[in-house]
């Protein structure tokens, strides 16, 4: 049995590397499926919990910093704004801005009790991954959650999603936007807004 | 005395779309960057306006006492009983999109849900496997080559295009059952549709709340999602658009 896995394993190895010039800097499919199950199982996990809503949102937090590339999604989310913004500013705003995210979404999540996403495949797009899943939530037609992947910071993780063609990138750059202009543009003002709200 | 709601929304839809729909186009560079088109956006926000202050003070409450009375049973009957009665309506923009297999299904889920599914009240047609049917007059005029136009939030209705809102007011008079000979009530789809609008704001109250009501700036939140749903559910995927994990600096972040 050992002898026919490991056997299978270097020849579907010889195959993909014959196949993809350069495998060794390409993104890994296998993995970027695994991250996102993993992420799907965890997520579950939580909701099926029962804790207490600051409890799960503490958990949301923890996932959303172990499987998403937080420093690209709070730079894009704060767009060009982030080129007036001090280092310390920046530092302080990816911290505040995913607690944010992770209350935001996780909110989102809990109305997904009773339901599942399943991975239905994964595809390279461009210069990353796209772990295609499908959402069946109680009494609606499913719907098609994707999750993009970059292994830019060394592993694979999540930084977009979109639901039903919906992205999260622009979505939270048209509300940091806004909440910038609506502090007149005062970065220390956001990020001490961002670390109460959701 | 027949469709005596329907032409007074028409004419104030149509009036709206006839300010609106002006001069104002689209160069293919801006429709390609997948960017927003809001020439009209100062009467957009008054509408905006409007529409918050008629859910704060009349569709939120309705709909939270609509779905605490309703058990979540009857409230799915209402959605299977209104989408029911919109399937030969759906039918005919297939057709007229040259999608014969969908319009097809629509009929199947009509004939089938109004008689096997107690007059439309429940859903045997997807049990049966027949495929969802889901379309309306503004993908008829992006079927026929139309582009989406300038957006615009709509009275009552919320947000929309030019081009949709067209379809708005055509789909009112483009349902075959308003053509019946005996029908017993007037307007039932309208009402039904109503009720179904109703539902699903009080099933989903959170999550509109939270768009509505918690965002930093609600009507710019839901002019984007509704126009990258409304892509997406008329182009499918647009892989060109995706942003990419390189578009900006993440140094010090």
């Amino acid at each position: 049995m050992t002898v026919s896995v490991s056997r299978r394993h270097l020849i579907g190895a010889a195959v993909a590397a014959a196949a993809l010039p350069g495998t060794a800097f390409a993104l890994n499919q296998t993995n970027a499926r695994t991250m996102v199950t993993k992420l799907i199982a965890d997520i579950n996990k939580v909701i099926d919990s029962g804790k207490s809503e600051t409890a799960m949102y503490r958990d949301f937090e923890r996932i959303f910093r172990s499987y998403s590339d937080t420093s690209y999604i709070a730079a894009y989310a704060m767009g060009v704004d982030g080129r007036r913004a001090s280092a310390a500013q920046k530092r302080a705003f990816t911290d505040a801005f995913t607690g944010y995210i992770s209350r935001k979404y996780g909110q989102r999540f809990r109305e997904f009790i009773g339901g599942r996403l399943e991975v239905d495949g994964v595809h390279q797009v461009k210069n990353f991954l796209e772990v295609r899943t499908t959402a069946y939530l109680r009494g609606e037609s499913p719907f098609e959650v994707n999750f993009h992947v970059s292994d830019r910071t060394g592993k694979e993780l999540f930084f977009n999603i979109y639901i039903e063609g919906v992205n999260m990138l622009l979505t939270e750059r048209t509300e940091i936007g806004a909440m910038l202009d609506k502090r007149q543009g005062n970065i220390d003002k956001l990020i001490a807004d961002l670390k109460t709200a959701s | 005395m027949e469709l005596s709601l329907r032409p007074l929304l028409a004419a104030s839809l149509i009036g709206l779309a006839g300010i609106t729909s002006g001069c104002a186009t689209k160069t293919p560079a801006q429709k390609a960057s997948g960017e927003i088109f809001d020439p009209y956006e100062s009467t957009n926000r008054s509408i905006h306006g409007f529409n918050l202050g008629l859910d704060k003070v009349l569709v939120r409450p309705a709909s939270k006492g609509y779905i605490a009375v309703m058990p979540p049973p009857m409230v799915d009957s209402v959605n299977y009983f209104a989408e029911n009665l919109s399937m030969p309506g759906r039918m005919v923009d297939s057709l007229l999109q040259g999608k014969f297999k969908q319009a097809g299904h629509a009929l199947a889920r009509f004939l089938i849900n109004s008689t096997v599914g107690f007059a439309g009240l429940a859903d045997p047609a997807t049990e049966f496997e027949i495929p969802q049917v889901d379309t309306d007059f503004g993908e008829t005029l992006h079927v026929w080559g139309f582009g989406e136009g300038a957006y615009v939030e709509l009275p009552i209705y919320g947000p929309s295009t030019t081009r949709d809102a067209v379809g708005v007011v055509v789909n009112m008079f483009t349902n075959p059952l308003d053509f019946a000979p005996t029908k017993p009530v007037n307007n039932i789809s309208l009402y039904a549709d109503g009720a179904r609008r109703l539902g699903d704001r009080g099933r989903y109250a959170d999550t509109v709340d939270a768009v509505l009501y918690d965002s930093a700036d609600g009507y710019a939140q839901a002019r984007a999602l509704y126009l990258q749903n409304r892509r997406y559910k008329l182009e499918g995927d647009a892989p060109d658009l995706y942003i990419t994990p390189d578009e900006i600096s993440t140094e010090g972040f």
